[in-house]
């Protein structure tokens, strides 16, 4: 599929065999994986003389968000997976819930350090400083 | 006595499992032991569901002139249409168009009661084979998160795929936005649902929803029992080595903040359930002491309790 993604074009059998990074890999097995994408609807064929050409039914990114969609199914019936590991919350949860970790980081730093929470950022691994949060913005906009 | 006697102590039994459905979504106990919570969740749904069932079936099979109980009434009935006499006149009890309503009734809310079970299971199989092709042609594998998948998403997004081949799947996003101790968090939270199977625990929540679309306390229910079960995992990942609660915390909290700063790409939209994550955080962060063994035995002895009730019901004569 990753060889169908890369053109616009239909291709032949021959075609993504020599696009594959497996070279080795047999023209029948290429033929039959081929065959079977077509059959479960993930390429389309057409005839080209005796030969098939094929091309991908949809862009990687249609699929991608079809399997994110489903997957993460706002409907509350969680069919196809124990959903999310985290809904997403709205500004005012997402202040709250800050303040309650760095609430016990900076307590925790108080008793272990014995400095003020002056001190911010713990400087520990997986520990985050109050720096971080500044990072959000930018990064995941 | 006999049927009508067993149906008015049915119904009782379904009000009951109601008020107590209720009561139970309103405490603060659960959250200190969510294992017993959901076994009595689960008691009382099936409890409730057997019990209205049992009544309406119950007066179906009542009469003056018996003695019999739900099942023996049944059973009476059964004969009768094998022996081609249901209809006859001179039964007894006669099968009057009142207690033909009843039968119907209780046999019908039975049936819907299987089928959405039935339908929201053979749903999970199918839309659980979609994404495993999908999976199959998209993900890959990344040495941050061994033995999981990940997907080209930008936002951070994790979930789990139980079934007998199970899989984890994590979005390029979360590798993005957590470190490895949240990872392995998440992971381990994943995991955690997994092994334990929960989402066979939630599916006749799912179906309940099915059946009674409208009814926002059975939503209500769903959104509770899934919220337990969440905080069962959060528990349960917590038991490997190395593990800080605080660690799961921030991964939660990261990716639940992740979005909030502007408006998610996808479909990650703001959920359903507000202040669920809230909850989960705060628990780990300071949890609330579990309940002692012996309340935790006492709570799985009224559940079992309470499915004995309507079965006995339904044989007592």
């Amino acid at each position: 599929m990753e060889v169908l993604w890369q053109t616009d074009s239909a291709l032949t059998v021959r075609q993504v065999s020599n696009g594959l990074d497996q070279r080795e890999l047999a023209h029948t097995t290429v033929m039959t994986v081929l065959d079977r994408l077509a059959k479960k609807g993930f390429a389309r064929r057409e005839r080209d003389g005796r030969a098939w050409r094929y091309r991908p039914a949809a862009t990687r990114e249609a699929y991608v968000a079809e399997l994110m969609l489903t997957a993460l199914d706002q409907t509350g019936d969680r069919v196809a997976a124990l959903a999310r590991f985290a809904q997403s919350v709205s500004g005012a949860e997402a202040e709250v819930l800050r303040e309650a970790l760095t609430g016990v980081e900076g307590h925790e730093d108080a008793v272990l350090d014995g400095n003020a929470v002056l001190d911010g950022n713990a400087g520990q691994e997986g520990d985050i400083g109050i720096g971080l949060w500044g990072h959000w913005p930018t990064r995941y906009c | 006595m006999g049927a009508l006697a067993d149906a008015v102590l049915l119904a009782a039994v379904a009000v009951g499992s109601v008020r107590s459905a209720r009561a139970m979504l309103r405490a603060s106990w659960p959250r200190r032991s969510p294992a017993a919570a959901i076994l009595l969740w689960q008691s009382l749904g099936l409890a409730g569901g057997l019990a209205a069932v049992g009544a309406l079936l119950a007066i179906g099979v009542s009469g003056p002139g018996t003695q019999l109980g739900v099942v023996g009434g049944l059973t009476e009935l059964a004969e009768r249409v094998a022996s081609g006499q249901l209809l006859a006149p001179h039964q007894s009890p006669p099968l009057t168009v009142a207690r033909l309503v009843f039968l119907t009734a209780g046999s019908a809310l039975l049936t819907v009661l299987c089928w959405v079970l039935i339908m929201a299971f053979v749903e999970a199989v199918r839309a659980r084979r979609r994404q495993r092709e999908l999976l199959a042609l998209l993900a890959h594998g990344d040495p941050k998160v061994p033995g999981a998948l990940v997907i080209d998403y930008p936002t951070a997004a994790a979930y789990c795929l139980p079934g007998i081949r199970s899989q984890i799947v994590v979005s390029v996003g979360t590798l993005d936005l957590l470190g490895p101790a949240e990872l392995t968090a998440v992971l381990a939270h994943e995991r955690a649902h997994l092994r334990a199977r929960h989402d066979l625990v939630l599916i006749p929540f799912t179906s309940l929803r099915r059946a009674f679309p409208m009814s926002a306390g059975v939503a209500e229910a769903h959104r509770t029992v899934a919220l337990l079960v969440e905080m069962m995992a959060d528990d349960r990942a917590l038991r490997v080595r190395g593990l800080l609660a605080r660690e799961l915390a921030t991964a939660l909290v990261r990716f639940g903040t992740a979005g909030s700063d502007c408006a998610p790409a996808g479909a990650l939209a703001v959920a359903e359930g507000e202040g669920e994550l809230t909850a989960r955080v705060r628990r780990l962060l300071t949890p609330p002491p579990p309940l002692s063994r012996t309340t935790q035995a006492a709570i799985v002895l009224v559940a079992a309790l309470v499915v004995a009730t309507p079965l006995l019901l339904f044989v007592a004569p």
